[in-house]
């Protein structure tokens, strides 16, 4: 049951089949057996998961109109608050903080009576790409436990791909939702900037992030993102506009007469051969569906990764600042006679890791007095730019596509000591980041040199994420056909799997 | 060749209210040359005459009707605190003046 | 050495510059929709984003931007098509966000002026005080120190902070430089606070109250020498809570910098602290360097563009401009100089007008106000609108009055039972019985009465004494409750024991 689709655990509730509790049960049992080497939750909770599982059991014994995703079990990122459930956004800084309040987000799942399992490892405050930066230990890649599921959302990602939730919420700043799904070789989108309340997102940079949904299929991944997108006046950066019809899109699935752009600038010089193959045999498969293949050139794409690690850290080095020792989380060095910013100083020194740090720091740098315009000044610029090149590209393409990570999953402590090798990870993500836009990754295959998860990226224009489920949906099912099944269904077993 | 010392790494923690040890200074000035070279690369473009997006969205005037909506309870507002007394948050002592 | 004023104008001339915030009386906070009520439990008034928890987001007050604009409008400023907001980086624990979101190089409102008049050595002078920027931004919580000597800041052994002010909106008005005032330089800054406060009043946007802290005043002073343009090094004094601090932090500022240029020593630019008690202001933090503030765009709130029409239709709803209103006022009232400015002090002006226009005469109208209901109010310790009387009720007091209806004395029960919350001034009249004795016959059995009381003073009136009446007439109004008309009493008293009653 738990090797199952969302949507088919959803009909199994509507026709009785089973309950929500008995669904929980499982997943509960299976995150009790493997999480001890996957290491996907920071908390779970199982006790008020059972509970939620049993009002919507009630409700669904009552007659009441329940929507698809009623039941279902989730895993959560812990960027995201939750009334009196510990959120630490990975971070010491945070270790047993329990928000009197929800995120909108949140509020949403239980509206919808989703079953919140518990909260993901991540990243600390999404910083990073292989979730190797959580205060609290790496997790773990369920199809190799030397490798990490990429980051930041690693948590959520390899719960989903070791069928320890059916679903699960990321963030994705600068492709910590895609980065993670293409590693695990699962679904993952980040919607359009503006689609999902940012209210109670931990904010790393507030101008980048955004909330999204991972799942093992395009349509499991389209229920989700249903629910969780909508105007928010919480939110004041929100668009006001009716959600996009993704899970429609996500069940047609047509691409005849669509014209799919190729990036120029995001394959070719540092990506794996095994992603390249990959890659180049989805866009055949789209091509034989029909789609007209075009390639569109974004020469300002190759200044992205540059601009990114400008904005967020300035960003960050502002949103971070409200760790202070003096309302909530960590407080420390308070020694006889220390002063607030003694002690300010003491906590945020041990409550914030290495990398944290590092990007506080390269923020403080980029906003002072006399870099401002060399620095975040021309990253804004080149923002711009990014943002014209889409504009451009989205004349001669409906959607785009690229490789979701140039490399498959790579081995804990690969990249740790070399924070520009790690940036890189990001380079095919980032510019969706940048000018706002939505992106998908859906899994392709496994490269051939270590049998590992590839993601192919589909990139839609503002407010058309329809189009990646349209365009997902088709090259899925092709796919499907071909493996005979889901590539997940490939993974290693981890355990005797129910 | 970007670079930033160790004595302009210790302003900006000092600046970012992180208290660094002398490795932490160090290890940190070391990586500085590169990162800094590598975003610099914003530099590159002639970028005269080009905008600046701060957001990606074009939104304006977003506001919010002047409502009193309930406010947390203290128990709730204070729920985190590290330390607390006569339903304030309890900090150490304040060192400098306000703004 | 201690130098006078005098020494110090007649060798210096001083530049000003000044930057009054003012806390907006909106409902809810600038960005959430706690309550800004003043004077609330500690903590009661926070939500996730006042207390800056993690994740939560800020949502701009539209009053407030209305408020600001009426306020860019009443300075004569432009208002800008597109501005925006800015974060202000920098720690302190009673700003919970560790940055105030502000505004920075967009402000909404900016190139405005202000006239303000002061009497000179050569009669009634004009200044213009030009206004570089309007803009918003919030308030921080408040912090109590706790032991060491004095409460202050120094010495404390730890703080405790209530965050009920944190978040609630502020405008800052920042003038351009201001020279040319000479040995007007204090009077001219006061002057120009009390205008704005009236400007503010006026367009009902704060309740600047100074002495509350809803609107505070930093003052910038440098001196340079008479006939150089060479500008001097500035202070900023905060701290300045009353239009009297206003003058003297000014007017010590400009002495102090003298003696020191005198010296030959250097001003130090520093935010110093004007101390009520001495008049005198004390050094602040001086850093070693500049804070660095590193101000950027918000990105949490998105661009505020008023359209042209909205703008257009704020300018036309501004109220008259106080300086005007009052110079109509004291003409129409024929006020005498000194009363006007009580009733500016007692921040009487709307209420008087009000009740004035129900009918009633202006004289008699603010001596009510300002006079018996002012006393209760002041007795109740709150502010005369929070009464129950309102200006439709003097007006008919007024009315009833000079009816003949009641007597003064009558009155003030009258308004003791309207402000009691018994009803109208007719109602009161009714429930309590109230009502003028003028029955001759009644009144003249009470002065029988009295006289046959009080022999003694009778005999020393009817012997022409006339100054012992008082007692006599004091006694038949005891004797009558109060009810009877005092000057008929007197007539009728004065005509029984044989004197001429005028």
């Amino acid at each position: 049951m738990i090797k199952n689709t969302a949507a088919q655990m959803s009909a199994a509730l509507e026709k009785g089949e089973t309950t929500s509790v008995e669904l929980t049960k499982l997943h509960l049992d299976r995150i009790a057996e493997v999480d001890p080497k996957v290491k996907a939750f920071l908390h779970v909770d199982g006790e008020s998961a059972l509970k939620q599982a049993a009002a919507v059991d009630a409700d669904r014994a009552s007659g009441k109109k329940l929507g698809p995703l009623a039941g279902i079990p989730l895993a959560l990122k812990d960027v995201l608050a939750q009334e009196g459930v510990p959120t630490t956004a990975g971070s010491k800084i945070l270790q047993d903080w329990k928000p009197p309040y929800d995120s909108t987000v949140v509020a949403k799942l239980k509206a919808a009576g989703v079953v919140i399992l518990g909260k993901t490892n991540m990243d600390e405050f999404a910083m990073g790409s292989s979730t190797e930066n959580s205060g609290y230990g790496p997790t773990f890649n369920p199809w190799d436990l030397t490798r990490t599921p990429g980051g930041s959302s690693g948590g959520s990602a390899a719960a989903v791909s070791a069928f320890e939730a059916p679903i699960a919420i990321g963030s994705d700043t600068g492709g910590s939702i895609r980065q993670p799904a293409a590693l695990t070789g699962i679904v993952g989108v980040r919607p359009t900037y503006g689609a999902v309340s940012r209210y109670g997102l931990i904010a790393y940079s507030s101008s980048l992030d955004q909330a999204g949904p991972f799942g093992r299929t395009v349509l499991d991944t389209a229920l989700l993102h249903e629910v969780i997108a909508g105007h928010d006046p919480k939110d004041a950066t929100s668009l006001n506009a009716p959600v996009p019809a993704v899970v429609a899109a996500a069940k047609s699935g047509d691409v005849k007469g669509l014209k799919i752009g190729v990036i120029k600038q995001l394959q070719g010089d540092g990506y794996q051969t095994g992603v390249l193959a990959r890659f180049n045999e989805s866009l055949d498969i789209l091509a034989s569906l029909g789609a007209e293949i075009v390639q569109v050139d974004c020469p300002s794409f190759e200044y992205a990764l540059a601009a990114y690690y400008l904005i967020a850290p300035s960003e960050c080095s502002s949103n971070l600042a409200r760790f202070d020792a003096m309302r909530y989380g960590l407080r420390t060095g308070e020694a006889d006679g220390a002063s607030a910013e003694t002690v300010m100083n003491a906590t945020r020194e041990a409550g914030f890791g290495r990398e944290v740090k590092r990007r506080i720091i390269l923020g403080t740098y980029a906003l002072s007095s006399g870099y401002y315009d060399a620095y975040y000044g021309s990253a804004q610029k080149i923002r711009t730019l990014i943002i014209e090149d889409y504009k451009k590209a989205f004349t001669q393409a409906d959607v785009l596509v690229s490789p979701t990570s140039p490399i498959t999953a790579f081995k804990i402590g690969e990249k740790s000591e070399d924070p520009i090798a790690m940036y890189l990870a990001d380079v095919a993500t980032i510019p969706v980041n940048l000018a706002g836009i939505c992106g998908m990754s859906l899994p392709a295959g496994l490269a051939d040199e270590d049998n590992l998860p590839v993601g192919f990226q589909i990139m839609a224009p503002a407010m058309q994420d329809q189009r990646l489920y349209q365009v997902g949906a088709a090259l899925e099912a092709a796919l499907v056909s071909k493996w005979g099944g889901h590539l997940i269904s490939k993974a290693p077993a981890l355990g005797g799997a129910k | 060749m970007s670079s930033l010392s160790r004595d302009e790494v210790a302003k900006l923690a000092a600046l970012a209210r992180i208290e660094m040890s002398e490795a932490e200074l160090i290890n940190l000035s070391s990586q500085f040359g590169s990162i800094l070279d590598a975003v610099a690369r914003v530099q590159e473009l002639n970028l005269e005459g080009v905008k600046a997006t701060s957001h990606p969205q074009p939104l304006e005037n977003i506001f919010r009707e002047d409502v009193v909506l309930p406010s947390l309870t203290p128990d709730q507002a204070l729920s985190g605190a590290p330390a607390q007394e006569d339903q304030r948050f309890r900090v150490p002592q304040i060192l400098g003046e306000a703004e | 050495m201690a130098l006078s004023y005098d020494d110090v104008i007649a060798k210096y001339e001083p530049v000003l510059g000044l930057e009054v915030h003012v806390e907006l009386n909106t409902e809810s906070k600038m960005f959430c929709s706690c309550s800004t009520t003043f004077g609330g439990e500690p903590n009661t008034q926070t939500c996730p984003v006042c207390l800056a928890l993690p994740g939560a987001l800020p949502v701009v007050n539209a009053k407030a931007i209305e408020s600001t604009i009426k306020i860019g409008l009443a300075l004569n400023c432009q208002i800008a098509p597109h501005s925006r907001f800015a974060r202000k980086n920098y720690f302190y624990p009673d700003m919970p966000k560790n940055f105030q979101i502000s505004q920075y190089d967009e402000p909404i409102c900016f190139d405005g002026f202000v006239d303000v008049e002061i009497d000179t050595d050569e009669g009634a002078k004009q200044f213009r005080i030009e206004i570089e920027r309007v803009h918003m931004e919030e308030d921080t919580g408040k912090s109590l120190h706790v032991g060491g000597a004095t409460g202050r800041i120094h010495g404390a052994e730890y703080s405790l902070l209530d965050y009920n002010r944190a978040g609630i909106p502020l405008v800052e008005i920042v003038t351009k430089i201001v020279p040319g005032t000479g040995k007007y330089a204090p009077e001219v800054a006061k002057a120009y606070v009390a205008e704005l406060r009236d400007i503010l009043r006026g367009l009902k946007v704060s309740d600047v109250k100074m002495e509350q802290g809803s609107l505070r005043c930093d003052a910038n002073v440098s001196l340079r020498l008479i006939g150089s343009d060479v500008l001097g090094t500035r202070s900023e004094t905060k701290n300045v809570n009353s239009l009297r601090s206003v003058e003297r932090a000014i007017r010590g500022e400009m002495i102090r910098h003298a003696e020191l240029l005198n010296e030959g020593k250097k001003v130090k630019q520093e935010t110093r602290h004007f101390q009520e008690d001495t008049g005198l202001t004390r050094s602040g933090r001086s850093k070693e360097q500049a804070e660095d503030y590193r101000y950027f765009p918000e990105p949490d709130l998105v661009p505020v563009a008023p359209a042209a029409a909205w703008i257009e239709e704020l300018r036309a709803q501004q109220p008259e401009r106080p300086s005007i209103r009052r110079k109509r006022l004291k003409e129409q009232w024929a006020v005498p100089d000194k009363e006007m400015a009580a009733m500016i002090n007692a921040d009487v002006l709307d209420i008087v007008e009000e009740t004035v226009l129900l009918g009633a005469d202006p004289t008699k109208a603010r001596t009510w106000w300002l006079g018996e209901i002012s006393r209760i109010a002041n007795e109740k310790e709150v502010a005369l609108t929070e009464l129950t009387i309102a200006p439709k009720d003097v007006a008919e007091i007024v009315a009833l009055v000079a009816a003949g209806e009641l007597t003064d004395k009558l009155a003030r029960q009258v308004v003791e039972g309207v402000i009691a919350g018994e009803g109208t001034p007719s109602q009161v009249v009714a429930k309590r019985g109230i009502k003028v004795v003028n029955d001759d016959r009644a009144l003249m059995a009470a002065i029988e009465k009295v006289c046959a009381d009080q022999v003694e003073t009778a005999d020393k009136v009817r012997n022409g004494h006339v100054p012992a009446a008082g007692a006599l007439i004091g006694a038949v109004m005891k004797e009558t409750k109060g009810q009877a008309d005092a000057a008929r009493v007197r007539e009728l008293l004065l005509g029984h024991l044989g004197q001429p009653s005028n």
